[in-house]
């Protein structure tokens, strides 16, 4: 009789289910999976090192690159880390346009997880209703920072501009006639808050939606229920942040454990799964979705009251006024010393951290005193998820594993950095 | 027991499910149909660069340098030199836009509002090169999107 041999697979890095660039050698027997080896690096661009070569400033776009579905957030922990060791006060208006634009940045992260998790595990229609929210969230990153994703609107000391009190207007062509395009520009009529308000209001019929899609879909149950399960033990033992951690059981969001921004003022709850297994995990984020909207709506609410700076009044870190430079000479002066020097940050370190959509996504950064970082550590939560691969996927079938990437949402800007 | 035999024998929630993608088959359609139409665009859109003029055909850019100095990607290439006129002028303004980030901050530093980051976006390139801006290029796209890019800096002007 022949020796039988277990198999290896080559699951990636071009495979559509890899979610990027994820190589796994999966070592398999028959179709049980002994073994997963996920092999990283392949999106490495060396974020870290390029920003030691930058001024703080200069470093932000970056931030947006790491985690390409959720970049506001990247931001904000940077920003965070700066702000906290020059040891600035962000105006409050600022803040709650942070606080709002990171709710935004959930669901849209959220958005597209479903949406893809649904496409991998087979569920193809969620994947275009998901991307219909996406389109009203991206148009709102655009019509604050310019660019649909990445956005770089964050900045230290406040937010780069105010929110435009107008939102652009589709226009009529050969598809559609005045009337159809005066329907579609039903919500578009006011300022980008009440377009975001229309959003609130129409996004938990959404959620609804795709829950009748899935939440009880007997197939898409038999994919996720019970796969990938991490006790709650073993979730803190493996570094696990955000829904991973939530989704087995332990009520930790550093929206709440260590409020920063307004978080403090918001009314939320921290949405927890029981059984740790991937439909938790699922749950979990579905509800989340509900939450950021409920932020979101709080958000709004103060906005549309309260106006005010959303940059701190400090022209060495805050770029002075267009109108200033071209009349105030020390106004043009800041403004040259700031775009080409930077501001130095005094001889310290910080560690920042927000709650990302993912999980934890901190900053460490130490400064040696001058324009730029003297190191920048990334902590990002996925790297953490997916050094759980093997743990979670074993003893699974090779189709699971596609669940499992789904689950841990897998982005591999983030992971390689 | 009995009752969840009798629902999961009936297909409900399958039912449910294709009862929703039922009910958008017959809904009015969301698609934008893309070349003909376009999605809105802000005011603030980050497209294809654009190098600006004064009002009497003077270029605006100084050669100051600071887009250079201020670009992320170093995707910026400024050579200057003194004008017939006596006057600061660049010889050369290149953006490499194989390196460019399109993160604004050449515009955000413009002392002089010269370089800009348009609404157009649609562009290619059909060989080695075409991607690299040249400032005839920038000039040129300047002059065609003019009133576009005055009335979009003007609708942005108070949050700036």
């Amino acid at each position: 009789m022949s020796e039988i041999r277990n198999y290896t697979l080559n699951f990636g890095p071009q495979h559509p289910a890899a979610h990027g660039v994820l190589r796994l050698i999966l070592e398999m027997d028959g179709e049980v999976i002994e073994r997963a080896d996920p092999h990283i690096g392949l999106l490495h661009r060396a974020t870290e090192k390029l920003a030691e070569h930058k001024t703080f400033n200069q470093a932000l776009p970056y931030m947006d690159r790491l985690d390409y579905v959720s970049m506001m957030c990247n931001e904000h922990a940077y920003v965070m880390a700066i702000e906290k060791m020059l040891g600035i006060q962000v105006p409050i208006r600022a803040q709650y346009i942070r606080v709002l634009f990171d709710e935004i940045t959930r669901i849209l992260n959220h958005l597209m997880w479903i949406g893809t998790h649904g496409l991998d595990v087979g569920a193809m229609t969620l994947f275009l209703y998901a991307f219909r929210e996406r389109e009203d969230l991206m148009d709102c990153y655009e019509a604050v920072s310019g660019a649909r994703m990445h956005a770089a609107y964050y900045r230290v000391g406040g937010v780069y501009r105010d929110l435009p009190d107008s939102m652009p207007h589709y226009k009529p062509s050969q598809w559609h006639n005045a009337q159809q395009v005066k329907e579609n520009n039903a919500n578009r009529q006011g300022s980008l808050l009440d377009f975001i308000d229309d959003f609130c209001r129409r996004f938990p019929t959404y959620v609804d939606e795709y829950e009748t899609l899935l939440t009880d879909n007997r197939i898409w149950k038999q994919r996720l229920v019970g796969i990938g399960v991490v006790s709650p033990e073993r979730a803190q033992q493996l570094g696990f942040t955000g829904p991973m951690l939530r989704g087995s059981g332990i009520a930790w969001d550093l929206r709440k454990k260590q409020p920063y921004e307004v978080y403090a003022d918001m009314d939320f709850d921290i949405p927890i799964g029981k059984n740790g297994d991937s439909y938790d995990r699922y749950l979990v984020r579905m509800a989340e979705m509900r939450e950021s909207c409920k932020i979101m709506k709080q958000c709004v609410d103060w906005l549309k009251v309260n106006n005010g700076a959303v940059m701190v009044d400090d022209l060495k870190v805050a770029p002075p006024k267009r109108q200033a430079v071209k009349e105030d000479m020390e106004a043009l002066i800041h403004h040259f010393k700031l775009f080409t020097e930077g501001y130095c940050v005094p001889e310290s370190e910080f560690y920042a951290a927000v709650e990302h959509p993912k999980g934890e996504f901190g900053i460490y950064l130490v400064s040696d005193g001058a324009n730029k970082p003297y190191r920048l550590k990334i902590r990002a939560p996925g790297f953490a998820h997916l050094a759980a691969m093997d743990e979670m996927t074993r003893g699974h079938m090779l189709s699971d594993v596609v669940t499992v990437i789904g689950t841990q949402d897998i982005v591999f800007g983030e992971i390689d950095r | 027991m009995f009752k969840q035999h009798v629902k999961s024998l009936l297909l409900l929630e399958l039912l449910k499910g294709l009862r929703l993608t039922g009910r958008y088959l017959f809904a009015k359609k969301f698609t934008v149909q893309y070349p003909e139409e376009k999605t809105p665009m802000s005011p603030r859109f980050r497209g294809q660069h654009a190098l600006r003029r004064y009002d009497n055909g003077e270029e605006r850019c100084i050669a100051c340098k600071l887009c250079e100095a201020v670009c992320p990607a170093l995707a910026i290439t400024i050579e200057a030199a003194e004008r017939a006129d006596g006057t600061r002028r660049t010889t050369r303004y290149d953006i490499d836009l194989y390196k460019c980030i399109f993160c604004g901050f050449c515009e955000e530093a413009c002392p002089v509002d010269a370089i800009v980051e348009t609404r157009h976006f649609e562009y290619h390139g059909e060989q080695a090169g075409d991607l690299l801006m040249t400032k005839e290029k920038l000039l040129a796209l300047g002059d065609k999107l003019s009133d576009e890019i005055s009335r979009d800096r003007a609708s942005d002007a108070p949050y700036r």
